[in-house]
């Protein structure tokens, strides 16, 4: 054969081609083996959803329970500023549900105050504006947060209309116990942003998210594409509104009124 | 040759810099760092040699399937299952990151960051 000009195009495109098509080796495995599986434990589902009932859980107390538990699992700093980190906090009616005002509303629902925490929506706006992918949607609806991605450019504060989201000013570790950490979850290091995770290091073991479990049946966790799950059993038995429906997110936190 | 005298003093100083290292390290031999292995356990992960020369890689990939991909379950090559952590695993054997992971990372002059979130089982320092 020649070697012509035609020919070295020809096999380079060819060479060219082959490289799009071989397998992505894995480093770790080689031999073809996929190295990776999900616990043989862990909590499967096609969409979480979470349903709060508003009727039990309706003081300062009982949120700042459940928060106390939150954060004490996750290693979430309290600072003692306006610059504090919050995975789940309370909040008068007006504010969780600013566009349901109603002036002449009952008394006793006007003035509970309500769980709140990040609603993995459908549809997050963090996601979408997110430049890195450090913020991303998981095919079981979670929305979680790679803090090895993150630049701290706070889009994704900007993009929520929630609030769901903090960010760490400081170096959050002063402001954690050393003798109080869950050794088994990492904390974050300044200059992140942060927020609720449904508890997913929980769910991959098996277990419910830390608030649903200290709850005591106020809270239910479960998959909203199951038609016999738990969650959609308490939504069809009790009237449920969610968060800022304009907004156009679909949160995924449903409150029993 | 106006300056030539400081230009040549210059040179020189400049040389004598630059060999420096050298200088200091001739007839020291390199030593290698001396690890505190785990007393219970053989066995890595995966290999010695490829623990050596790629646990950067591995932990790179580990951090993705368990954190993007929800996998959270590695399998070695001899079928042994681990789970993905940091923490939880790696550091469960390798109790001492001041006698483990720093030795050598000081030694190549490498400070990886994984301590600003991940807490070393010295718990936070
Ligand atoms: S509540 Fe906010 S942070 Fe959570 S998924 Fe929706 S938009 Fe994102
Ligand atoms: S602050 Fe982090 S998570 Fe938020 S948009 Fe920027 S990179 Fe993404
Ligand atoms: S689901 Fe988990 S991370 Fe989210 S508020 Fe509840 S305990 Fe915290």
């Amino acid at each position: 054969m020649k070697n012509n000009r035609r020919n070295f195009i020809k096999l380079a495109g060819l060479a060219a081609a082959g490289l799009c098509v071989a397998p992505k080796t894995t480093l770790a495995s080689g031999g073809g083996h996929s190295p990776v599986k999900p616990g043989a434990n862990a909590r499967n589902a096609k969409r979480w959803a979470m349903v709060v009932d508003t009727r039990r859980i309706n003081t300062d107390e009982d949120i700042k329970a459940l928060q106390d538990v939150c954060h004490a699992v996750h290693n979430v700093p309290d600072v003692p500023t306006n610059q504090n980190i919050m995975w789940i906090w309370s909040a008068p009616y007006e504010e969780c549900f600013p566009e349901q005002h109603n002036p002449y509303l009952d008394d006793d629902v006007k003035e509970r105050s309500y769980m709140l925490l990040c609603n993995h929506c459908d549809n997050p706006p963090c996601v979408r504006v997110c430049p890195t992918k450090a913020t991303f949607k998981r095919p079981d609806g979670i929305v979680a947060m790679d803090y090895h991605r993150c630049i701290g450019c706070r889009y994704c504060m900007a993009g929520c209309p929630y609030g769901s989201r903090s960010f760490n000013f400081g170096e959050p570790r002063e402001y954690l116990d050393p003798t109080k950490l869950n050794p088994e979850f990492p904390t974050r290091m300044r200059g992140v942003v942060e927020k609720c995770n449904f508890c997913v290091e929980r769910l991959a073991k098996g277990l419910q998210p830390a608030c649903v479990e200290a709850s005591d049946g106020a809270i239910v966790f479960g998959d909203l594409a199951d038609k016999d799950s738990d969650v959609r059993k308490v939504l069809r038995e009790n009237f449920t509104i969610r968060r800022k429906p304009t907004a156009g997110t679909e949160p995924s936190v449903y409150y029993i009124i | 040759m106006h300056y030539g005298g400081k230009i040549i003093i210059g040179i020189v100083i400049f040389v004598g810099l630059l060999l420096s290292p050298f200088v200091f390290n001739v007839g020291k031999a390199y030593k290698q760092p001396e690890l505190k292995l785990p007393a219970n356990e053989k066995k890595c992960v995966e290999s010695l040699e490829f623990m050596r020369t790629k646990h950067m890689q591995l932990l790179n990939e580990w951090r993705d399937w368990a954190l993007r991909d929800g996998k959270r379950v590695y399998v070695n090559h001899e079928g042994k299952e681990f789970e993905i952590s940091l923490q939880n695993t790696c550091m469960k054997c390798h109790k001492s990151k001041a006698d483990f992971c720093d030795k050598c990372h000081n030694d190549a002059g490498v400070t990886p960051y994984c301590w600003d979130c991940h807490i070393q089982p010295e718990g936070l320092k």
